[in-house]
């Protein structure tokens, strides 16, 4: 058990650095660096040599990479291009806001999605079966931005409840960022809802037609045991895989969804330096975004080795 | 999945793969969704009403009226004829991505499922890292870098939806690897091209086929979103997500231009879903149990 978590720990670990090795090598690859980038125009002769030293440029790209992720290490991002101000300052209180988003959104989303998912697996082509999978169709196929211009529409414009845009400064304590937060918080919970719902209900009607409900079935055990004691904590152990890639998602999702409501996220802070070809502010959002991925994704596979009788017993038997 | 054992001819496997999609509600369904959408675009230009480029100055934002269904935009031009049009560029550009990323993403996925091993475990830690990275955080990278052509969205939307492709075809690999038909072909000294293209690839297709709809569906989200941001096409080309991104401004007074584009969009979408739901349950696949990457 011990050594299947230190394994998976160690190939997590070997992913971030893979992926910080992507995304230096992809800024080294694409032309201009970021001093063209910050010069724009006048980036040639004296000024751009003068740049090149200034950001230290010059070194060669291994040891720039070195000096990069021992500063991630201990929590130094580097300086934004024009040198102001430290990307972790800047990026500190974006990454909070996005968190509360985030995690509102799961706190909700997780518990009605496991809840509407059972539903329509145990009353399977029954009429609230079909609401539940139309709304998951329904919900799937509309993008974010889509569904977000919707409800501004709706709720801020015609019934005036919700403020349709966040005007919150970004280093706000938390409590400013109500009732505006509701609206996005809406939006993502209603996409999260609708791709977990998907695998609960396919996963439960599985674990109902097997070979164990059934003999429970036959030996007369009650259908609700049935249900509780034999179906749901089998067919629930391949869900934590799927939150945890839907809340990954949730950070690629997020970028749309902020820029719509205004929000000050790291998903606006990621366009924002992406437009402003700032690429020290860029490197330092992917990577942390990256980590965040891996770390979520870690969590649910180190969870369903623990929930799982069989990998728990898997290497204990052997000693 | 179904060992597919006997090689009946592709044709006749199509078109009863058709029938079995078409005896289904949702399949006929999304179908006629999808088939509308790409009509519309191939020939839109010659149905719409009015030319979708023709601006006027006398018809700023005006209501639905008999003469504009939807009313008009912010330049005078007729919502109603640029949402037939508004899925061109997507349908084209998507079209053309889907399919190179399905098949180069397919190709890798069987060779290293093939190969395994080591040289299988690495591949899959950079794909794993691939993945990590948020899709428009890579795409935005590049466009920014490249500008937002033709020759830019279609290799960047292939390569980077190819790469989650490259999983799901090595995951069906893995399944049929160990059989023994496959054994046997290792064992007559077959190449390794050659047991992918005749022994591996006729089972590895249907995952492939359901895949790559969904893939589908997903690229135009993505495409469509970034329209909206402003990274996709360029004015004056319809195109739902610009439409979207223009017309809300002036959503509190004149909000038929952003439901017309919003009901584009979403009716292609649909249809592409329902017909990859009808296609999964007809070649046996259950769809639901692949979460969005």
């Amino acid at each position: 058990m011990l050594q299947m978590i230190s394994r998976r720990l160690f190939l997590g670990i070997i992913t971030v650095f893979l992926v910080s090795v992507i995304i230096f090598t992809g800024v080294e690859i694409l032309p201009g660096d970021a001093c063209t980038a910050f010069l724009e125009r006048d980036a040639h002769g004296k000024l751009l040599e003068n740049c090149r030293i200034e950001q230290g440029l010059n070194a060669p790209a291994i040891s720039r990479y070195v000096d990069w992720v021992s500063g991630a290490l201990v929590g130094d991002l580097g300086t934004t291009l024009n040198g102001q101000k430290k990307i972790i300052d800047l990026v500190g209180f974006r990454l909070r806001n996005t968190l509360l988003l985030a995690s509102m959104a799961t706190l909700i989303g997780v518990p009605l999605a496991l809840f509407l998912g059972v539903v329509a697996a145990l009353w399977r082509d029954r009429a609230a079966d079909l609401t539940i999978s139309t709304f998951t169709i329904g919900a799937m196929s509309i993008p974010e931005f889509v569904l977000a211009t919707l409800l501004i529409l709706v709720f801020s414009i015609w019934l005036g409840w919700i403020p349709g845009i966040v005007l919150t400064s970004y280093d706000a304590p938390l409590g400013e960022f109500f009732p505006a937060i509701f609206l996005p918080v809406i939006v993502l919970t209603l996409v999260m809802t609708a791709h977990i719902l998907r695998t609960v209900r396919s996963s439960v009607i599985e674990a109902m037609a097997s070979d164990y409900a059934q003999m429970a079935t036959l030996k007369g055990v009650p259908y609700w045991r049935i249900v509780f004691r034999h179906v749901l904590p089998n067919a629930l152990l391949p869900v934590i895989n799927v939150v945890a890639l839907t809340i990954a998602w949730l950070l690629g999702g997020v970028v749309v969804i902020e820029s719509v409501f205004n929000y000050p996220g790291l998903g606006r802070m990621m366009i924002d330096s992406i437009s402003d070809r700032d690429l020290p502010v860029t490197q330092a959002i992917a990577l942390i975004i990256a980590s965040v991925y891996v770390a979520v994704n870690l969590t649910a596979d180190i969870l369903t080795m623990m929930a799982n009788p069989r990998l728990r017993t898997l290497h204990t038997r052997r000693r | 999945m179904v060992i597919v054992e006997k090689k009946h001819s592709n044709s006749m496997r199509l078109i009863s793969l058709l029938i079995d999609i078409t005896s289904r509600p949702s399949g006929v369904i999304g179908l006629s969704l999808v088939t509308f959408h790409v009509l519309m675009a191939i020939f839109g230009t010659q149905l719409t009403p009015y030319d979708y480029k023709e601006v006027n100055a006398n018809l700023m934002l005006q209501g639905p009226s008999t003469a504009h269904w939807f009313g008009t935009d912010h330049l005078g031009r007729d919502t109603f004829s640029r949402t037939l049009l508004g899925g061109r560029e997507a349908i084209l550009i998507t079209g053309i991505a889907t399919p190179i990323a399905v098949m180069w993403g397919g190709f890798v996925g069987m060779f290293f499922g093939l190969v395994g091993g080591r040289l299988d475990e690495v591949l899959m830690r950079v794909v794993d890292a691939f993945l990590s990275l948020p899709w428009i955080l890579k795409m935005l990278v590049l466009i920014v870098t490249f500008g937002t052509g033709i020759g830019v969205l279609i290799p960047t939307l292939a390569f980077f939806y190819g790469i989650p492709v490259i999983r799901v075809s090595r995951a069906a690999t893995h399944d049929i690897v160990a059989r023994d038909f496959v054994q046997a072909a290792r064992a007559r000294g077959h190449s390794r091209i050659t047991i992918m293209r005749l022994e591996l690839f006729p089972n590895v297709r249907d995952a492939l086929l359901v895949e790559g709809a969904m893939r589908w569906s997903w690229m135009l989200l993505a495409f469509s979103s970034l329209s909206f941001l402003g990274f996709g096409v360029s004015p004056p080309t319809p195109d739902w997500g610009l439409m979207i991104a223009d017309a809300r401004g002036f959503m509190s007074f004149a909000p038929s231009g952003v439901i017309a584009p919003v009901l584009g969009l979403s009716s292609l979408i649909i249809g592409i879903n329902l017909t990859a739901d009808a296609l999964a349950k007809a070649l046996g696949i259950d769809r639901a149990q692949k979460a969005p990457v």
